[in-house]
């Protein structure tokens, strides 16, 4: 076995890349839950890829045949039903640990100097996910599938000048059809799955260049060992991160299988009702909705009178994380040492989120629509609240040392 | 902070009960583990859905497989038709209907449904109650109506189990305007079955059209335990070793 290893590092950066990314590579000893989230996003995207490969395999990408290839799948494919349920309760997952992920970000202040670049290119992902699920969900080709990508695609009908040549290009014909289909299944299992990878690796490759951020916000590598040089607050991420997040794994597994055996439509919610009707171009569902992880930037849609305002807001609600190491001020990382404002702003804007989501789910009335306004100020007065209080923010000293 | 949080959560209920609305829907009373009864119910389906309704995602040898039903019974109880050459429909065939669209559309304006997936599109409960709520209707080219799917295409085709029911009405305000409302259905003219032969006839159904919609669900519930139990002792083995590693840090 040494003189393997031996054998392919005289040819290949092997151990160095171990070391480098694993057995060395020293993280803060004081994660906590919220630490899980990275790991498992990883590990869910290799789900999504590894399930996806073989429901491609079955999958027909044809507007006559789509539907029945996914109840194909469904019925006559061995194992294929759990495959399928694999791979549409993953998506759900994913985005569920990729929020929890970012507000950890937000928490710990883990997007400021000096991790903007893996802030940044978490945006990218986050980015490339949403065009990910929103055309995997046109795949199965059901009403909601066909409806949803219709009321989206025509958003951008909004854009002035280009906006109908646009709708065009992206569609491939006037209305959504075979031609969408067909390239959005190009889109879906070649072209951005490559592009997440990417995005992945450089996400990674940058955390690893400047370490990980703690719910201390404290920077390890300023206290290293005068002769090891290793930071006194770090351990190895192989074998104490390792063996700590396969228990993460497993919880998360044991949650993932619970909804995927016992609640795979997620009550309506993960694979929608009417999704289970063939795509009729005739027949426009009575309610469309998104799905789930949509939702919140769908109510700030809805939430605007005028469509082009309600793109330009639903799209700065996205735009505006990008520039959070911007407008976050604050020397201070963490929200442990952090003002009770930034605690209240950011509870504030955690539970926008959620209830912008399920706004967006409810049917219009007035009520809902005052109040999907409501939060949507309230989502954006997180963003002007945070840059007019963060540079003189009155903060608690921050240790030199992490505290557990 | 948590008590505001709780406290909006409730006044925003009333909201989310507001928004239901609509017919009331009937519990369907269905055991999805009862193989007994999606048989009956399969039989039933084959009787009076089958000739205009397909079930086209499904296959004749599925059913048989699930149930229990031998070949020989698949081909006594359900399989009735033939291909274009005029042989016997084969076990592994999809369930497609004989009626083509043409017919379909002179006969009810409208090609019916396919069925394979409307327990799961619609739930069990609608399709349950739906089957229960025909009234007589003089007002509807097929002398009937429905209450949970108003002005359907549909004929009533269990009148002659569960008999003819009328509509009987209510006046209601609403908004200082008085509106006729149906209150209740009424069984007007009996059918050959009880009342409660024909609720135990329609949920036999409801539970075949829930198989029908979704076949693998009772494996899936049953592969699902066995999974988290290994799941759950794989979590003991793993935070032992976790709780071993981590004995030097801190």
């Amino acid at each position: 076995m040494g003189k393997l290893i031996g054998w392919i590092d005289d040819r290949f950066p092997l151990m160095k890349m171990w070391n480098e990314h694993l057995a060395e590579y020293y993280a803060p000893k004081n994660f906590n839950f919220w630490y899980y989230f990275g790991s498992l996003a990883l590990m869910v995207l290799v789900i999504q890829i590894v399930s996806g490969i073989f429901l491609a395999m079955h999958y027909k990408p044809d507007a006559d045949l789509a539907f029945a290839s996914v109840e194909y799948i469904m019925r006559d494919v061995p194992w294929g039903w759990l495959i399928r349920y694999i791979h549409s309760t993953g998506a759900t997952a994913f985005f569920i640990v990729v929020y929890m992920h970012m507000l950890r970000g937000l928490m710990y202040g883990s997007y400021k100097k000096p991790r903007e670049l893996i802030w940044l290119f978490g945006m990218f992902i986050y980015l490339c996910l949403m065009a990910e699920a929103f055309m995997g969900y046109l795949l199965p080709w059901g009403q909601m599938s066909y409806w949803g990508a219709q009321v989206i695609i025509s958003l951008f009908g909004a854009i002035p000048v280009v906006g109908d040549d646009l709708t065009l290009w992206i569609r491939g014909d006037f209305v959504i059809s075979d031609a969408t289909l067909n390239r959005f299944f190009a889109l879906h299992v070649v072209a951005l799955p490559l592009v997440l990878i990417f995005l992945v690796v450089a996400h990674i490759l940058a955390l690893h260049e400047v370490g990980s951020n703690n719910p201390d916000g404290v920077e390890i590598k300023k206290n290293k060992d005068p002769v090891t040089h290793i930071p006194l607050d770090g351990i190895p991420f192989h074998p104490y991160y390792t063996v700590k997040d396969i228990v993460g794994v497993v919880v998360f597994l044991f949650v993932f299988c619970t909804v995927m055996f016992y609640f795979p439509d997620g009550g309506g919610y993960f694979l929608e009702h009417a999704n289970f009707v063939p795509s009729d171009p005739l027949k426009t569902p009575v309610h469309i909705a998104p799905v789930w992880y949509f939702t919140p930037f769908y109510a700030i849609l809805r939430a605007v009178p005028d469509k082009l305002a309600g793109v330009g807001a639903m799209g700065a609600a996205i735009v505006l994380l990008f520039f959070m190491p911007w407008i976050d001020r604050c020397k201070v990382k963490s929200i442990r040492y952090r003002s009770s404002i930034y605690k209240v702003n950011l509870a504030v804007f955690a539970i926008s989120f959620v209830v912008l989501g399920w706004l967006a789910m409810q049917p219009v009335t007035s009520t809902i629509t005052m109040l999907s306004r409501v939060f949507s100020c309230l989502y954006f007065g997180f963003f002007i609240v945070l840059f007019i209080t963060s540079k003189n923010e009155v903060t608690k000293p921050v240790p030199d040392r992490v505290t557990e | 902070m948590k008590k505001q949080i709780l406290i909006f959560l409730l006044t925003m209920l009333p909201a989310a009960v507001f928004a239901e609305g609509h017919v009331h829907l009937e519990h369907a009373p269905i055991d999805t583990s009862d193989m007994d009864s999606v048989k009956r119910g399969a039989k039933h389906f084959v009787d009076y859905c089958f000739s205009c309704h397909s079930a086209k995602y499904m296959r004749f040898n599925r059913i048989g497989r699930d149930t229990g039903m031998s070949d020989a019974e698949l081909r006594k109880d359900l399989i009735f038709t033939t291909n274009a050459k005029g042989e016997p429909t084969k076990l592994g065939e999809l369930m497609t209907v004989s009626m083509t669209p043409d017919y379909a559309k002179q006969a009810f304006g409208t090609v019916a449904p396919d069925l394979t997936l409307e327990a799961r599109a619609r739930g069990v409960d609608w399709v349950y109650t739906y089957l229960k709520s025909f009234y007589a209707d003089p007002n509807r080219p097929t002398g009937m109506n429905n209450t949970v799917f108003p002005d359907v295409a549909m004929p009533d085709v269990l009148a002659s189990l569960q008999g003819v029911q009328k509509a009987v009405y209510k006046t209601e305000e609403r908004q200082g305007m008085k509106i006729e409302l149906i209150d209740h259905l009424e069984l007007e003219q009996p059918g050959s079955m009880t009342e409660e032969e024909y609720d135990a006839f329609v949920s036999d159904l409801v539970n075949f059209m829930n198989y029908l919609s979704e076949p693998v669900q009772n494996e899936r519930k049953s592969l699902g335990w066995k999974v988290l139990l290994y799941l759950a002792i794989f979590f003991v083995f793993a935070y032992l070793l976790k709780k071993e590693y981590w004995k030097d840090v801190h």
